[in-house]
């Protein structure tokens, strides 16, 4: 039988999840939405991310977690948004961000990234420490503070990113090049700098949830597939390219997954988020948000 | 102010618009005609930079633009209503409205003077610009493309899906932008409404212009009408 307290610690694993799952699927659905690529490296972002925090954790400075972490939360998405940046460049400009190329192309360098970090860092996965320890008590049970201060970051974190979207000049050009990239283009919008912006912002958010989730799952050269596989699953349902919709999705998914997790098991909780794409494919295939303005 | 010296546009090894010749003067209508896929609208593209393989020389105030990437053409003095509108349908009339401002960083007061052209789509400003009835885009369309300032004015079938009544008021209010020394290249399909506000017309056909003339040879002569086009005014 299922009891309050322990359905509560569900809700809560839940919404972390969904807090995280909504970052990582916010930078797929933006670089989908504007460039229409389908980025297949998007997990290797936030593997990248959680690897950096390791990289920065106290062992290697040897000072506290918390400053580990905060050099990792200022650094992570920097070097990932510079190999994002590089990426960009090299491979997807020069391709002419062609729809069925880019998936090729982004799958070599879901490729390259994962060898890169298997020769560099190693096969193990390593935990990392929390920055800050406490635990909130709850009817029944104590839970981790910093889970809750992930959350938080998290909902933070999106909060400006919308604000980026709908208030500055780079983020009315990023819209305006989603709904048509020609005529932006005829009102002096740069599209390939905006797409090479939009691909960079997608991956420092992924880099970001990896550097936030690390401490929890630890860091490990092929933890991307998951939150790869998530983010889709977000995207799918929350209509492609719909920002809104991609919102809505990974609250109801991350915090679905998450309760179903506790409470029964993680690999049912995948079984169900694949036939609820199934389902949202043959029933809506716009996604549940469809319509709605992103 | 524009002059377009052989220009050619292509999308790969297709000639959609073939050494085609013209200017257009500051304060002057230049309207342009032809059938369906004759390349009126390429021809535009191709001024607009937004045609992959463009040649030839395309001078605006004697500065060359033949080279220079899409985004920059704007900047230079060139704004584009094109066809079918092709409004940011999700942003609000306000947001349209500012993607015009930003291309040559003018102030608000610029977007308030060009909605006194269009005085109704003050009530619109915070709706989102794919829910306005077809007039009212298309005065969103123009609004937005004068709001960047120019000095050169590409329309593409303003006319197009519209009463004649709101035809009308929109084409009257680009009539009076040649008192502000715009120089406008309009594309119409309705010969009644070019023969009336144009000071030239050029025909076009296979993607090369087959004749030139003033509006009012045309109108009192319509034989090259009947000819390019296939319609009698």
């Amino acid at each position: 039988m299922i009891t309050g307290p322990a359905l509560l610690l569900a809700l809560l694993e839940g919404s972390v999840g969904a807090a995280v799952l909504a970052l990582t699927a916010l930078g797929l659905s933006l670089v989908f939405g504007v460039m229409r690529v389908i980025n297949i490296a998007h997990g290797e972002f936030v593997m990248l991310g959680a690897v950096v925090a390791w990289w920065c954790s106290a062992d290697l400075l040897g000072a506290h977690p918390l400053l580990g972490f905060l050099v990792a939360l200022a650094v992570a998405p920097l070097i990932v948004g510079a190999i994002a940046l590089a990426a960009d460049w090299l491979v997807l400009r020069r391709i002419s961000y062609d729809p069925e190329r880019t998936i090729v192309a982004t799958m070599g360098l879901l490729y390259i990234i994962q060898q890169g970090v298997l020769m560099s860092y190693g096969p193990d996965a390593r935990p990392l420490d929390p920055p800050i320890y406490f635990r909130v008590q709850f009817p029944g049970f104590g839970y981790s503070g910093y889970k809750l201060i992930v959350a938080g970051l998290a909902l933070l974190l999106l909060a400006a990113t919308w604000l980026l979207l709908a208030r500055t000049r780079i983020g009315l050009y990023m819209r305006a090049t989603r709904l048509d990239s020609e005529t932006a283009q005829a009102f002096g919008v740069p599209v390939k700098r905006v797409y090479a912006i939009v691909f960079a912002l997608g991956a420092m958010l992924a880099a970001l949830s990896g550097v936030l989730i690390a401490p929890i799952r630890g860091a490990h050269y092929l933890m991307g597939a998951d939150p790869l596989l998530l983010s889709f699953i977000v995207v799918i349902v929350g209509g492609l390219g719909n920002l809104r919709g991609t919102l809505l999705a990974a609250a109801c998914i991350g915090i679905g997954e998450g309760m179903i997790s506790v409470l029964f098991s993680p690999t049912l909780s995948k079984i169900i988020a694949t036939l609820l794409v199934a389902a949202v494919l043959v029933v809506r295939p716009g996604g549940l948000a469809r319509g709605a303005t992103p | 102010m524009l002059e377009l010296r052989k220009i050619t546009g292509a999308y790969g090894p297709v000639k959609a618009v073939d050494e085609v010749s013209l200017s257009v003067a500051a304060g002057e209508i230049l309207g342009l005609m032809g059938r369906n896929g004759a390349g009126k609208t390429t021809l535009l593209k191709t001024i607009m930079g937004l045609v992959p393989k463009r040649t030839g020389s395309l001078l605006l105030e004697g500065e060359e633009l033949i080279g220079l990437p899409a985004h920059a053409i704007p900047r230079r003095g060139i704004a584009y209503v094109p066809q079918g509108r092709r409004l940011f349908s999700e942003l609000t009339v306000a947001e349209n409205l500012r993607m015009g401002l930003l291309v040559k960083d003018a102030p608000q007061a610029e977007a308030e003077r060009v909605l006194d052209l269009f005085p109704i789509l003050r009530e619109r400003l915070s709706q989102a610009a794919g829910t306005l009835s077809g007039g009212e885009q298309q005065m969103v369309a123009v609004a937005r493309a004068l709001c960047a300032q120019p000095k050169v004015l590409l329309l593409d079938e303003p006319s197009e899906g519209l009463i004649p009544a709101v035809t009308h008021r929109i084409l009257d209010t680009v009539a009076a932008l040649r008192e502000r020394g715009v120089a406008i290249l309009l594309v119409e399909q309705q010969v009644k409404s070019a023969l009336r506000i144009c000071d030239r017309i050029a025909l076009i056909e296979n993607g090369t212009i087959q004749h030139e003339a003033p509006a009012r040879d045309l109108a009192a002569d319509p034989v090259p009408l009947e000819r390019y086009i296939g319609v009698h005014r």
